[in-house]
Parts: C-alpha cells; sequence; structure tokens
C-alpha cells in the first residue's frame, strides 16, 4: 500500500478545505512547507487529554473520535481540525483524539500557532466561523 | 578480505540488518547485547553511511566535547558527546573525543568517519560489505513468514529485517526547469562558484551551510522557499537552521548580497541571449508578486529521502517530504510487520513533540539510544527472551530519579520522547521497567508506574517531567525548571516524592 501523495496532490486536496478556501496558491504551497505532515495508525492516541504542549492539527486523510473521561464527544474527518482550543486558552488538552483508522495530518507545534493566525487573518477567520458553528451546536444539544 | 572470509554469506537468519551507518553498527550491537543473531549488509565498501560523504563543507553540525564536566567514558559523558556511538566496553566508549584536533568542537567530516570505523573494529561489529540490497520480497508460509531480501551476492530469508539505511537519498520536487538544477549532492568545490550568482531552493540546514560555505566565493546568492527560514536559537530546539551556519541570514540583513526569499517556484528557464545563465521565476507567497532573478547556478537543497527501495510496493506505508516509513512507537512499520527501522529513519516515530520540539532520533545522539531500546524489545517481542527488571526498594526511589534526571544521557538527548518506568509489579514490588517511548508508557496502561523524562517548552527552560499511571490513569507532573539544571538536589528530591507518592504511597520520606 503506496499511500504518498505528492505535494501538487496535498496542495490540492487541502485547497478545499474551509479553513483555508481563501488562500491563493502560493500561500497554500507555504502552508505545507510551514505545517509538517504526519501520519497516525489506527488506534493511536494523537492528543493526550491532561497533557500539555500538544499542537494544532488538520486532517488532510482518515478519522478520528473525540474522547473526554471515556465519552465519545465527536468524530473528525477529513478538513476538520483538532488541537487549537488547548493552544489558544493555554490549557492542557481537554480531549483525547484517537485515530479510527490511519490518519495523515498537517500539524502545526503549538508555539507557532498565535503568529501563524495573526499572519494569516483568513484563516483566522475561518477558524472562528467552525468554532461559532461549534459552539451553536453545541447550545442546540445541551451539551 | 576473500570471499571465503566475508562475513554473512547469503542465507537464512534470525534478523538482516540493512546499512553500515552509525544506524546500523549501533543496532548492530546492540542485538549482540541482547543475544540476537543477525547479518548486517551493506552496499557502501566500509562503515561510516553518510559521513563517508557529507557534509559537503566537512564539518558536522552535533558536538562532542573532548573537556566536559563529566570524565570522557562514562555515562553521564554522552550528554556531552553526541557522535559516539554506545558501548559497554571501555575500549568502544567516548571515541569520538580522542579523535579531534582541537580546532573545533564539531568534529570534521573524516574525524566522524574514523570515529565509526574505529568503533566497528573495537567492538567486533562484522558487516558484509558490498552487499547490494536490489529487492525485497514477503514470505507468508506456516512458520510465520517472513522476507526475501535479494542483493548483488545472493538471497537472505529473515522473519524480521532491521533497515537503517539512512535518510540520504537526494530529492529534488518536480517543477519546470528542476533539471537544470543540482542537488546538494551534486555541488562542485566551492571555488568553482567564485564570481557566480547562485540561487538556493530551500532554506534548511543544508541549503545555509552551501550558503554559508559558499560566502567567500559566490557575488550573490538568493535562498528561496515557500516559508520563512526558522532558526534554532528561535525555536529554542534542533528545528530549524542550525546556529552556525546563521551567517548568510547576519549579511541579508545587513544588505551584503544575500537574499532571503519567501517565494514559491513558478519556473527555471535558460534566459534568452544570457551567456548560459538561468532565469529563475518565483511567486512571493508574502505579497503574492512575481519576481524573476537571473543567475548561474540553482542548487536545489531541498532534502533528502529515505532510500527504501521496493518496501512501499510490498505494503510499508511511507508518508511526508522525507518519505518516511509509518511506524510505530516501537521503529515498526505499522503496515509491514516485521520490518524495523534503526538509524536516523527512525525520526519517523516522533512521539509528542511536545511544545513544537521534536526529538533528536534524526540525530546520531538521539538514535542511538533509540537502537538500545528497539533491541531490548525486540528480543522480548520476537525472540522471547526475559530481559532483566531489576528491584528497587522503596527508600532508594527518589534517589534512583534523581540520579537518572542528572545523569541519563537517554533522557537529556531524547526529552518527552524516551522516558525511565518504575513499575508497581503486584508480585514483585517496585522494579526498574528500562527505558521505553514515552508514549508506550502513555498509552499502554498497566499497573501504577512512574515514568521520568525530561523535556524542554520552547522557552530555553529544560525540566524534569514525571508522568505517574495511577489506576490506569496518566498525570503530567512537571518540575520546577532550575536554572543550572540540577535536579538532585534537596529541593528537587523533595518534588520528585511528593510526585511519586503520588503513584506509591508507601515511599518513605527521603
Amino acid at each position: 500500500m503506496r499511500v504518498m501523495i505528492d505535494r501538487d496532490e496535498l496542495i490540492d486536496a487541502i485547497s478545499g478545505f474551509g479553513l483555508f478556501s481563501d488562500l491563493s496558491a502560493p500561500q497554500l504551497e507555504a502552508i505545507i512547507h510551514i505545517f509538517d505532515e504526519r501520519m497516525f495508525a489506527e488506534g493511536e492516541t494523537i492528543v493526550h487529554q491532561g497533557l500539555s504542549g500538544s499542537g494544532f492539527f488538520v486532517i488532510v486523510d482518515g478519522e478520528a473520535r473525540v474522547e473526554a473521561d471515556g465519552r465519545e464527544l465527536a468524530r473528525l474527518q477529513r478538513g476538520d481540525f483538532f488541537g487549537e482550543v488547548a493552544i489558544l486558552i493555554g490549557v492542557p488538552a481537554i480531549a483525547d483524539v484517537i485515530a479510527t483508522r490511519q490518519m495523515r495530518c498537517l500539524v502545526l507545534p503549538g508555539p507557532q500557532l498565535e503568529s501563524f493566525l495573526i499572519s494569516h487573518p483568513k484563516v483566522m477567520y475561518r477558524m472562528l466561523q467552525a468554532q461559532t458553528r461549534r459552539l451553536r451546536a453545541a447550545n442546540r444539544t445541551g451539551t | 578480505m576473500t570471499e571465503s572470509t566475508r562475513p554473512f554469506p547469503p542465507g537464512s537468519y534470525p534478523v538482516v540488518v540493512i546499512g553500515s551507518g552509525p544506524g546500523g553498527i549501533q543496532v548492530s550491537y546492540a542485538l549482540r547485547r541482547n543475544g540476537i543473531e543477525h547479518a548486517v549488509i551493506s552496499e557502501d565498501p566500509s562503515p561510516g553511511g553518510m559521513f563517508r560523504r557529507w557534509p559537503h563543507f566537512q564539518r558536522l553540525l552535533s558536538w562532542t566535547k573532548p573537556h566536559a564536566p563529566e570524565p570522557v567514558g562514562s555515562r553521564a559523558y554522552e550528554r556531552y558527546d553526541w557522535n559516539s556511538l554506545l558501548a559497554d566496553e571501555p575500549q568502544a566508549r567516548a571515541l569520538q573525543p580522542g579523535l579531534m584536533d582541537g580546532t573545533s568542537y564539531f568534529p570534521s567530516r573524516p574525524e566522524m568517519e574514523q570515529n565509526l570505523g574505529l568503533f566497528a573494529e573495537r567492538a567486533g561489529i562484522a558487516i558484509r560489505y558490498g552487499c547490494r540490497w536490489t529487492a525485497t520480497r514477503r514470505i507468508d508460509d506456516a512458520e510465520g513468514g517472513g522476507f526475501v531480501v535479494e542483493t548483488t551476492d545472493g538471497e537472505y530469508r529473515a522473519p524480521v529485517l532491521v533497515v537503517a539505511v539512512g535518510v540520504a537519498e537526494p530529492y529534488s520536487p518536480p517543477g519546470i526547469g528542476m533539471e537544470l538544477t543540482h542537488h546538494y549532492a551534486e555541488v562542485r568545490p566551492a571555488e568553482s562558484y567564485a564570481g557566480h550568482r547562485v540561487l538556493m531552493l530551500g532554506k534548511q540546514n543544508s541549503g545555509f551551510e552551501l550558503a554559508n560555505g559558499l560566502l567567500p566565493w559566490a557575488c550573490s546568492i538568493a535562498l528561496v522557499s515557500p516559508s520563512p527560514a526558522k532558526f534554532s536559537v528561535q525555536t529554542n530546539s534542533l528545528a530549524g537552521v542550525r546556529a552556525r551556519y546563521v551567517q548568510p541570514y547576519e549579511d541579508f540583513v545587513l544588505g551584503g548580497g544575500v537574499a532571503v526569499l519567501n517565494a514559491a517556484l513558478d519556473r527555471i528557464e535558460r534566459t534568452e541571449g544570457g551567456d548560459g545563465s538561468l532565469t529563475v521565476h518565483l511567486r512571493r507567497t508574502d505579497n503574492g508578486n512575481e519576481l524573476a532573478i537571473e543567475v548561474d547556478d540553482v542548487i536545489s537543497a531541498t532534502g533528502f529521502v529515505s532510500p527504501l527501495l521496493d518496501l512501499p510496493d510490498i505494503g510499508c506505508s511511507i508518508s511526508g517530504r522525507s518519505r518516511l516509513p509509518v511506524i510505530s512507537s516501537w521503529w515498526e512499520s505499522t503496515t509491514l510487520p516485521g520490518v524495523f527501522f534503526a538509524g536516523t529513519i527512525g525520526q519517523a516515530a516522533k512521539g509528542l513533540v511536545k511544545h513544537g520540539v521534536p526529538a533528536n532520533s534524526g540525530a546520531v545522539h538521539g538514535a542511538r539510544y533509540n537502537s538500545q531500546v528497539l533491541a531490548r524489545y525486540m528480543a522480548e517481542t520476537r525472540f522471547g527472551k526475559s530481559m532483566e527488571r531489576p528491584s528497587v526498594a522503596l527508600a532508594d526511589i527518589v534517589g534512583v530519579i534523581a540520579s537518572e534526571l542528572a545523569d541519563a544521557p537517554e533522557l537529556w538527548h531524547q526529552r518527552a520522547y524516551l522516558a525511565r518506568v518504575f513499575t508497581v509489579d503486584p508480585s514483585s514490588g517496585l522494579v526498574d521497567d528500562g527505558v521505553q517511548p514515552l508514549t508506550h508508557f502513555l498509552d499502554d496502561g498497566g499497573p501504577n508506574a512512574v515514568g521520568v523524562t525530561l523535556e524542554a517548552d520552547g522557552t530555553g527552560a529544560i525540566f524534569p517531567v514525571l508522568y505517574t499511571r495511577i489506576a490506569g490513569d496518566i498525570r503530567e507532573r512537571a518540575m520546577v525548571a532550575h536554572p543550572l539544571l540540577r535536579y538532585d538536589g534537596p529541593d528537587a528530591r523533595g518534588e520528585i516524592l511528593a510526585i511519586v507518592r503520588e503513584a506509591i504511597p508507601d515511599v518513605p520520606a527521603d
């Protein structure tokens, strides 16, 4: 199973993500240099609840489940992102994120998220939109 | 050496190790220490791997301090010597400092090559040189399967492979006009660039190394990549360009003739009417503008990939710009079980990368400990060997942890990546479970335990973190950073005691 995809394919893939949908082609190329690319095996814990120092992840391929205190909170898939809450408010990870099948992610170290968002305000706006949707959904379901 | 005296003729072996760089040599030593028979093959004519050729300007990035706070040859000294391989026998320990001429604490490339050759000789590492790996096949049989390694000398069969071929195959990304560039690996002697205008694709260590080496020769240098350059002195880690290659950046900010540009490559073409010169068309990533630069040479400092041959074709997933294999915490392919990786390829198992600080698995001073841990794991899981788990008296545990935090090179070099684990064994009490990947400790579950490591948070501080496992739950307990990095004094021991008692309440006062 050869899962490698080349640079152009990766740029094509992330250009369709809401988070990056306002970026130009050169900016998208910069994104894949600024972020690291990582693979996670099925069952691997990517973010550990209660631990400090995690990163910001954007799912390029694959799926994950979000768990807190043993309770499943959400499922994540291609184009979704996670890890930003703990970084933005400076607390340990608030949930586990576990790959439910092999996952490819773009990863930005936590300490770089602030400067990245400030230098990419359109990405920050899209992240804010996504967070607002999550908040609205949480308010509706009472979770 | 005649054919009859060359070691490891083709045939069946419990393990086949491929590679004779520091990774292959170190893992061979560690396998032997754990009683695992194996063959080592390499296409090279002598030990050293990539250090037989590179770095291009003949000086390493990794230091060895001939004069350090700890005695040369001691375990604690390994913290100050990033280049010697590990052995128990005194005659094979800390070889690098004895081979350096005192002009730099970064060994020269020939000094490093000599260090590796001397280690292989003194540690008695047998390698079949001139034996090139050409193809791989899987065997599915009743005895558990395995692999056939085809080589220029014939076929090897083994249930387990350890691939230690480095990350040293030149890589240039596709693009219009890339055939007009030459790679880092093909760079000519520096003086041949005298008076040339040089453009470097890539702003990582290899690009800055070349730029630094060409400062006395090239008349102008442009370093180009889509994202801004990162420097180790800014990230406070090995992520980014190392301090000794920063000179071209200073030249840039002082207007000396070096340009450092954030731009994506559009195309490279021969300059119309130019005398063999090239025009590089760029699209700037910081403002979207187009930019064309006329130069004499374009060097592709775009990195290296792992030469994994046909392993991806038989099921080994690979990923990322370096085409590294997708591997477990124990450096085993997650999609092709039985294939392990040692040496710098081990950086594919990234661990937690807490606060963005990577482990040092891509360098000798990290990979050498991974090899020790890997060999022990293989001995236990593949060869049914029962490894020693020494008992630790409850009254001693604080002192043992403080001593590890002071001296353990594994923890200093592989921060937040390797941990020494002390477990409350239901039958035998508190035991030393040895050094393990931290992610394994966090995810594996088990009885109450303490995992001890050191960490950095990107601010420059380095501090111990003790992870307690209590009734299956993991808690992270960071200790206060000491300005001189001393973690065996009374204050530190008090902190250790308080944390350890969370998991092991019976520990007496220190």
